[in-house]
C-alpha cells in the first residue's frame, strides 16, 4: 500500500516538475528576449553613433540625413541589407560559408547573458561568469576563421588566418589582466567584482592594467589601428569579401555586439559596472543599469576616437606589442599585486 | 528530474555522434569542426554535472587555443589535397594495427579506472579531501591544486615549458642579412638630422650619402 502511494507522489512529482520547467522555459524566454532586443537596438544606434563621432574628428558631417540627426542611418541601411541577394560563391564551402556569420553573431550575443546591469537585474548569475565570457570571446575567432576558409579565395584566407594569430594573442594577455582583478576580488562571480569595487574602482589602484586592457580589447575585436584581417589596403575587406546581404549585416552586428560586451567587460572590471562614483545626492537619482550603459558608452566614444585619430599598425609590430610588451608587464603586474595583497594582507578570504 | 536527463542524453548523443564524425568525414577541416563540437558537448556535460570550473577551462583552453592551432595547422598544409597520397595508397589497411594498439591500451586503462571506483567507490577520498560544503568548486579546486598537489602542478608546468622551449629551438633559425628596425632610433630622428635643404646647382645634381 505504502509502495503504491510512493510511486503515485512520484509521478504527481513528475508531472509537477514538467509544469514548473515550461514555466521556467517561458520566463526565461521572456527574460531573453527583454535583454536582446535592447541589446539588438544599441548595436544599430553605436554603428551610428561611431560614424558620426569619426566624422566630427574628420570636421565631416557623417550620417544626418534619415530622421532626426541620421539616427535612422542603421535602420535603413539594414533594409538595404535585407533586401539584397545573398551571393555564395561556387567554390566555396556552402554549409560553412553560411555557419560562419551565423556564429559570429550568436557568439556575440551569448555572451550578454552575464552582464550584471544591477545587483539582481541579471539573467544568468553564474559562479564563473567572468569565465563564461572569456571562453565566449575567445569563440569568437571562429566565424572568421570559418569565414575566411569558406570563401576559398586568397584575400579572405590572409585575412582570417591574421585575425586568428591576433585574436589568441591578445586574449593572452586579457586573461592575465582579468587575474589581476580576481586577485583583488577573490571570486569568478560578475556581481561579486563590482560590489568589490564599492570603496574604490579598480581603474585606479590598476590603472596600468586598465590602459592595456582598453588595447587589447581593440585589438581582440579587430578594431583600428589593429584592424589587420580586413586591412581595405592589403586585403580588399579581409575575411568579409566574399559575403553580400544579410550575411554580411550580421558579421557587423556580430563585430559591433562583441564591442559593446568589450566595453561592457571594461566597465565591469574596472569601472565599478553598475555602482555610482560617489554615494551622494544627484549621483543616487540615476538608477543602476544607466549607470553601466553611461560607462558602456564612454568606452565606446574612447573606442571611436581611437578609430579616428590613431593610424593602422604593422603586422609584425601587432605581435611584437601584443607578446613583448603587454604580457610581460601584465605577467609583472600580477606578481606585483599579489605580493602587495600578501604583504599587507588584504587578499580576500573566502 | 526529466529536464536534466533530456539535456544529459542530448549532448552526450551530440559528443558521441561527432567523436565518430571527426574520423568518418573525409574533409579535415570538417573533422577539426566536428572536434570542436565535440569539446563543446563535452564542456557542457560538465557543466550539467555541476562542474562550471572544468567546463569553462575545457572551454577556453581548447576550443579557444588548442582547436584553433589545429585548424590553423590543417588549414595551412591544405591536408584535403593530399588524402589521395596518404590513405588511397595505404587503403588505410596499415593504419589498423596501430590504431587497435592505441584503442586496447585506452580501453584497459579505463577499465582499470572505471573498475577500481567500482570496487571501491570511495577510493578517491583516501587521497583528497575536498571541502565541498559551502563554497564553489573553483575554490575547492584552487584549495588542493594548491596546497597539497603544489610540487605536481609546478612539474607540469616545467614539462610544458620544456616542450615549448623545445619547439622554439627546433624552429629557430639564425638567419643573416636580416634588416630590422630599431624603434628608439626612428622616434628619436629629428627634423634637424632628417631633412637638408640644398641649394641644387643646374645640371650637377645632388650627391646624397646614405
Amino acid at each position: 500500500m505504502s509502495v503504491e502511494i510512493l510511486e503515485l507522489n512520484q509521478k504527481r512529482r513528475g508531472q509537477k516538475d514538467r509544469v514548473e520547467y515550461l514555466n521556467i522555459l517561458f520566463s526565461e524566454t521572456y527574460k531573453i528576449l527583454f535583454l536582446l532586443l535592447p541589446v539588438l537596438v544599441s548595436v544599430a544606434m553605436i554603428v551610428w553613433l561611431d560614424r558620426r563621432i569619426w566624422a566630427f574628428v574628420q570636421k565631416r558631417k557623417g550620417p544626418n540625413v534619415v530622421g532626426p540627426f541620421g539616427l535612422l542611418q542603421s535602420l535603413a541601411d539594414a533594409l538595404k541589407y535585407i533586401f539584397k541577394e545573398i551571393i555564395i560563391p561556387a567554390s566555396s564551402n556552402k554549409i560553412i560559408f553560411i555557419l560562419a556569420p551565423v556564429v559570429t553573431m550568436t557568439l556575440a550575443l551569448v555572451a550578454w547573458a552575464v552582464i550584471p546591469f544591477s545587483e539582481d537585474f541579471v539573467l544568468a548569475d553564474i559562479n564563473v561568469g567572468i569565465l563564461y565570457i572569456f571562453a565566449i570571446s575567445s569563440l569568437g575567432v571562429y566565424g572568421i576563421i570559418m569565414g575566411g576558409w569558406a570563401s576559398n579565395s586568397k584575400y579572405p584566407f590572409l585575412g582570417s588566418i591574421r585575425s586568428a594569430a591576433q585574436m589568441v594573442s591578445y586574449e593572452v594577455s586579457i586573461g592575465v589582466i582579468i587575474i589581476n582583478v580576481l586577485l583583488c576580488v577573490g571570486s569568478l562571480n560578475l556581481g561579486d567584482i563590482v560590489l568589490a569595487q564599492e570603496k574604490i574602482w579598480f581603474v585606479v589602484p590598476l590603472f596600468p592594467m586598465f590602459v592595456i586592457f582598453f588595447i587589447s580589447a581593440l585589438a581582440e575585436t579587430n578594431r583600428p589601428p589593429f584592424d589587420l584581417p580586413e586591412a581595405e589596403a592589403e586585403l580588399v575587406s579581409g575575411y568579409q569579401t566574399e559575403y553580400s546581404g544579410m550575411m554580411y549585416a550580421m558579421f557587423w552586428l556580430g563585430e559591433y555586439a562583441n564591442i559593446l560586451l568589450m566595453c561592457a567587460l571594461g566597465s565591469i572590471l574596472f569601472l565599478g559596472g553598475w555602482l555610482s562614483p560617489l554615494d551622494i545626492f544627484p549621483f543616487t537619482m540615476i538608477p543602476d543599469p544607466l549607470w553601466l550603459i553611461i560607462k558602456i558608452l564612454f568606452l565606446f566614444v574612447l573606442f571611436a576616437l581611437v578609430k579616428a585619430i590613431v593610424p593602422r599598425y604593422r603586422y609584425d609590430q601587432l605581435m611584437r606589442l601584443g607578446w613583448k610588451v603587454f604580457l610581460p608587464i601584465s605577467l609583472i603586474w600580477v606578481v606585483l599585486t599579489s605580493g602587495y595583497l600578501m604583504y599587507f594582507d588584504l587578499l580576500p578570504k573566502n | 528530474m526529466p529536464a536534466h536527463t533530456f539535456f544529459f542524453y542530448i549532448f552526450s548523443l551530440i559528443a558521441i555522434v561527432s567523436a565518430i564524425m571527426v574520423t568518418a568525414s573525409k574533409n579535415t577541416v570538417h573533422s577539426v569542426f566536428f572536434l570542436i563540437l565535440d569539446f563543446i558537448s563535452i564542456s557542457c556535460l560538465f557543466i550539467l554535472i555541476g562542474a562550471e570550473f572544468l567546463g569553462m577551462i575545457m572551454l577556453i583552453v581548447y576550443v579557444g587555443a588548442v582547436a584553433v592551432l589545429f585548424l590553423f595547422v590543417v588549414m595551412m598544409l591544405n591536408v584535403a589535397q593530399q588524402k589521395n597520397q596518404w590513405f588511397g595508397a595505404t587503403s588505410g589497411s596499415k593504419h589498423i594495427p596501430v590504431g587497435m594498439i592505441v584503442s586496447l591500451i585506452i580501453f584497459f586503462e579505463l577499465l582499470i579506472v572505471i573498475g577500481g571506483w567500482k570496487l571501491k567507490p570511495d577510493l578517491t577520498n583516501d587521497f583528497i579531501n575536498l571541502s565541498t560544503s559551502g563554497v564553489t568548486n573553483t575554490h575547492s579546486i584552487g584549495n588542493v591544486l594548491y596546497t597539497d598537489y603544489i610540487h605536481l602542478f609546478q612539474l607540469s608546468g616545467m614539462i610544458l615549458l620544456v616542450a615549448m622551449i623545445g619547439a622554439i629551438v627546433l624552429t629557430f633559425r639564425q638567419r643573416s642579412g636580416l634588416k630590422r628596425q630599431s624603434y628608439i632610433s626612428q622616434i628619436s630622428r629629428e627634423k634637424n638630422d632628417g631633412v637638408e635643404l640644398v641649394n641644387v646647382k643646374n645640371k650637377a645634381g645632388v650627391k646624397i650619402d646614405v
